[in-house]
């Protein structure tokens, strides 16, 4: 929501020159959705046919739905066609933005590292990556699993100017995307798995299971 | 073919600034006038296929029509699954240009050889498959193809071995191309530079009078022409570097069968395995019965 308020300029989902946001972390589409619709881009009609039968909104997010330009879902994606996406606002003189939101255990897959040379290759200063750092990956620990720290100075090395901030803190996350410079940023989100929920926090079951009504009720209160 | 290729992009390029050139830092000694001439729209994207198809979706979508070039198994196969969930899935202008048709890389062995990316790529929906069988249907298919809405794949050939007799250059897509007009109850179908070697091995068979034909345009399938081509025919022999599955022996066959025609198909193929053998693209034609003599004795054998 920090991206889409305070920096993406997204006057309507079909304007050329609109900013370009790729969920390449494609499972986090529900975040999506609530944010275009909190954004006015779905109507709560749309948002409420999450999951129904015949639904554009999925599990992972459809170029068909207004303001999704990039289907995505198979992780190690997203940062390739945002290079692309960057590339082409700069060889078409256009102020375009271009955002890729990935995971750490997406950078598991080495075509994140090959997207990572090539936009540092080619200077695309245009290009903001935000990984989502939350140390958990589909079956363990990413440190246990196939380690990807330390993942702000990798990014460094590979030529991108990094910073690192809280996650959940809207601040830094907006003072961090708004910091200007001569090559790609990279933005190591640290986040929390779950945070808020207290029975969810780390806890790696909480990327499969649906809640019960009780759970529900109790995670609704806790989030505020 | 190489050299028509760029020929062509160089032309299209001077007139359209949509046309940008990626390549897996390949193309020495072929890409120098286009980079010469258009330095912003030549990308060297380095060995990363993967990412070079992923960008190439991203200036598509942008607007751009990109050509990534690589050789053909790394331009098809190793990004694959960023073809389908790219180009393919976005409806996309990329062109992906696979540089060996089959044993065109010939000592460089198994690893460059393209001999399944036709049978991989035909079950991308969406995408036109064009592989041009000299350098005169290069230059023609691409000035057909290269403003196409959707994706399209070429394969083209490496060496120049001279202008398919009775071709002229001639291409259209979803079309098959007549080159020799037989009798039509034998009907060689041949895809890429390997026609030369059907073009031959229907001369040289003298009393069998084989129509031949060139397969330029995998995707769409000429189906209505080869339909028609075959309607007389008792055997159409399919002639091509590519494995069985999914070639054009395959394609022959499922619109034969669909049309319930009364012909039987003939598949020469890639059909030895790999034992760590290598030669000339010759050598191989000849040890994969893909020669024009091994042609001739296979229709001799085949055709009673």
């Amino acid at each position: 929501m920090a991206i889409y308020d305070r920096f993406l300029s997204l006057t309507s989902p079909q304007a050329p020159e609109r900013d370009r946001f790729i969920l390449s972390k494609g499972h986090a589409a529900l975040a999506l959705y609530s944010t275009l619709y909190l954004k006015g881009v779905l109507s709560a009609e749309q948002l409420n046919s999450f999951l129904e039968p015949g639904t554009l909104l999925g599990v992972h997010p459809e170029r068909q739905i207004p303001g999704i330009d990039f289907t995505t879902g198979s992780l190690g994606h997203g940062l390739s066609m945002g290079a692309g996406a960057a590339l082409a606002a700069r060889l078409q003189e256009s102020q375009r933005r271009v955002v890729a939101l990935l995971s750490d255990g997406e950078c598991n897959e080495g075509s994140v590292w090959e997207a990572m040379m090539f936009a540092a290759q080619h200077r695309l200063a245009n290009l903001t990556a935000i990984v989502d750092a939350n140390g958990q990956q589909a079956f363990g620990r990413t440190r246990d699993v196939l380690n990807t720290e330390p993942l702000g100075d990798r990014w460094k090395l590979f030529g991108w100017d990094v910073q690192e901030v809280d996650g959940h803190d809207l601040d830094q996350l907006t003072n961090a995307l708004q910091r200007e410079g001569e090559r790609p940023k990279a933005i190591v989100a640290r986040t929390v798995f779950g945070k808020g929920v207290s029975y969810m926090e780390g806890q790696i079951a909480w990327n499969y299971l649906p809640m019960t009504e009780v759970q529900y009720r109790q995670a609704l209160q806790e989030v505020g | 073919m190489r050299q028509a290729f760029v020929q062509s992009l160089l032309e299209i390029a001077a007139q359209d600034g949509r046309l940008l050139v990626l390549t897996g830092d390949l193309g020495f000694m072929v890409f120098e006038p286009f980079a010469d001439r258009f330095p912003a729209r030549f990308i060297n994207a380095g060995v990363a296929e993967q990412n070079m198809v992923g960008v190439a979706t991203g200036l598509a979508e942008a607007g751009y029509i990109p050509f990534v070039y690589s050789i053909a198994p790394f331009a098809s196969l190793r990004p694959l699954e960023f073809i389908r969930n790219g180009p393919i899935l976005h409806n996309l202008p990329v062109r992906i240009v696979g540089v060996g048709t089959g044993f065109d890389y010939g000592h460089a062995g198994f690893t460059h050889h393209a001999i399944e990316d036709i049978g991989v790529l035909r079950t991308q929906r969406g995408l036109s498959i064009v592989v041009p069988a000299d350098a005169e249907q290069t230059r023609s298919a691409i000035l057909a193809t290269w403003n196409t809405p959707g994706p399209v794949y070429y394969s083209l050939g490496k060496a120049g071995r001279g202008p398919i007799p009775g071709l002229s250059g001639r291409f259209a897509l979803g079309r098959a191309e007549i080159v020799r007009v037989g009798s039509g109850e034998v009907v060689i179908l041949a895809m890429g530079s390997v026609a030369h070697e059907a073009v031959a091995a229907a001369e040289a068979l003298g009393r069998i009078d084989c129509t031949v034909v060139v397969l330029a345009s995998v995707a769409p399938p000429p189906s209505d022409d080869i339909a028609r081509i075959l309607s007389k025919a008792q055997i159409a022999v399919t002639v091509e570097t590519h494995v069985a599955v999914g070639g054009i022996g395959s394609l022959v066959s499922e619109i034969v069968a669909s049309r319930a025609l009364r012909c039987r198909v003939v598949s020469c193929a890639v059909r030895e395995g790999w034992d760590g053998r290598s030669g000339s693209t010759e050598w191989y034609l000849a040890r994969h019965g893909l020669d024009r003599q091994s042609v001739v004795r296979r229709i001799e054998a085949e055709y009673r």
